[in-house]
């Protein structure tokens, strides 16, 4: 089960908390006179406006990179030739529901938002990007039900790790495979049939629109992040809890997200999905913000948060992590091959007490040495992982080398499970 | 002058360093490592000479 909730003060507007309250349900999908009630698909007279709104706000990307909203879309706008627009609804990380949880919820605020940033860039065509079979239904019915002036397809994706990179989102639309390509070229100089391509993840959209629509709460909106929240959950008494999807506001203390899922006993945490490592003493006080979780060694990345409690090992952790990425590595760069595949299997090497005094030296060197290396993120998101095992526990590290670890036993599932979290 | 490489096409020839060995590193795996994307003062024959050794076009000079 995973719950759904609001941390935000009380007629703050977001994005959960119409469907919370209840008050837009209809069916099983956003209600489309409350939506254009509630400023929804409201003209835009001005897009530059809107832009400048958004920058003065500070609103930043909620895909992972964390990249200036504003600063893209004038980067589309200026460059030549006749923008293409994307809504990004693939999320790779295991551990992330909440675009597909917009896509099936907020389907109107999404493609809402869409047609803003085609208006702000000057784009002549827009896609929706997704692979989740219920969200594309919840579109194809938004679409139907208030076609936009902009013409807009629907792209379906396979669901993979690196499928929502913006260079594999850009090949797939253009008929090849989901897989990311060497940049430069990044996708706002040549994307989408070599147009300047905005890329923009649904939650960017989302916020777009309730900027649209709410002008004057610009800042609280760009200020909230929706997190994906889950842990080890175990059948007993003692240790357990559940997941949650939840908006909440920047700078919120992981501990309080923690408590907000049931994880309250959790000593320490893995971040941004998969991307942004694992952390131990002091992760408590750690507000949710790219910039100060970047500046601890981790990153927010698509806002996922994994807690681990003390029965938990991080070596087991960081054993699966890495497998799960092994496994998934688009298979186009040797150096991810072979780096991944070092990694977990060095790491499975620890977690048997197989390793010997040089074994850390070699992750470290890894961990330092390999991320930028790849394609994509997906090398440098093993990278970290392992970097930060090694920063932060060296201790339990150190350990599987005098005493068998129970949590070690057996090999690492490939399969992400532990890390997977259903869809609200 | 900036010598880049395409992750997606090395394929750990090991062809690339031999003209350009302060400028191109080779990873315990025989991948190419350039030691930084700028090009120094006085390498940009080298780099050429990298670009034209890989039999996978891997490697390219940008302004
Ligand atoms: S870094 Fe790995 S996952 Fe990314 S494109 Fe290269 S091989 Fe694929
Ligand atoms: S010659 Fe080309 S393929 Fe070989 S290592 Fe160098 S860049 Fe890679």
């Amino acid at each position: 089960m995973t719950g759904v909730f609001s941390l935000l003060p009380e007629g703050r507007p977001g994005l959960l908390e119409p469907l919370l309250s209840g008050a837009w349900l209809s069916g099983s999908g956003e209600d489309l006179p409350r939506y254009l009630a509630a400023g929804g698909y409201a003209p835009l007279p001005e897009p530059g406006r809107l832009l400048d709104r958004i920058a003065a706000a500070g609103l930043r990307g909620r895909g992972g990179a964390g990249f200036p909203a504003a600063v893209k879309l004038r980067a589309v706008r200026d460059a030549p030739g006749l923008p293409v627009v994307v809504a990004n609804g693939e999320e790779g990380e295991p551990g992330s529901v909440k675009d597909r949880w917009l896509l099936r919820h907020r389907p109107h605020a999404v493609l809402d938002g869409l047609r803003l940033v085609a208006a702000m860039t000057g784009a002549g065509h827009g896609c929706v990007y997704l692979s989740d079979a219920p969200a594309e239904r919840a579109v194809r019915r938004s679409l139907a039900e208030r076609p936009t002036e902009l013409r807009i397809d629907v792209v379906r994706t396979e669901h993979t790790y690196v499928a929502g990179e913006e260079t594999a989102v850009v090949r797939r639309i253009d008929g090849g495979p989901a897989l990311p390509t060497a940049k430069p070229p990044r996708p706002f100089e040549s994307g989408v049939g070599g147009a300047p391509t905005l890329v923009a993840n649904v939650e960017t959209l989302a916020r777009i629109a309730l900027t649209h629509a709410r002008p004057e709460a610009a800042e609280a909106v760009a200020g909230a992040h929706l997190v994906t929240l889950s842990g080890t959950n175990r059948e007993g008494p003692t240790v357990g809890g559940g997941a949650a999807l939840a908006e909440v506001p920047v700078g919120t203390h992981l501990k309080v997200l923690a408590d907000l899922c049931g994880h309250g006993g959790a000593d320490s945490v893995l971040l941004g999905g998969l991307f942004g490592g694992l952390h131990g003493a002091g992760w408590p006080d750690l507000p949710l913000d790219h910039d100060r979780l970047s500046a601890a060694g981790g990153a927010l990345g698509c806002g996922a948060l994994y807690f681990l409690h003390p029965e938990d090992c991080p070596v087991a952790v960081a054993t699966e992590a890495t497998a799960y990425l092994a496994a998934q590595s688009a298979r186009q760069c040797g150096v991810c091959v072979s780096g991944t595949r070092a990694l977990a299997g060095t790491l499975t090497d620890v977690a048997r007490g197989a390793a010997d005094a040089g074994t850390s030296d070699k992750l470290h060197r890894w961990s330092r040495g390999l991320p930028g290396r790849g394609a994509c993120g997906l090398l440098d998101a093993a990278a970290r992982v392992v970097g930060t095992l090694l920063a932060h526990f060296p201790d339990r590290v150190d350990g599987h080398r005098n005493a068998a670890c129970p949590a070690c036993a057996g090999p690492a599932p490939e399969d992400g499970r532990r890390f997977t979290v259903p869809v609200p | 002058m900036k010598l880049l490489l395409d992750a997606t096409r090395c394929q750990g020839y090991g062809l690339c360093q031999e003209p350009a060995p302060e400028l191109i590193d080779l990873d315990e795996w025989g991948y190419a490592q350039p030691r930084g994307t700028t090009v120094p003062e006085g390498g940009e024959e080298a780099a050429a000479a990298a670009v034209a050794a890989c039999p996978n076009s891997a490697l390219r000079l940008v302004k």
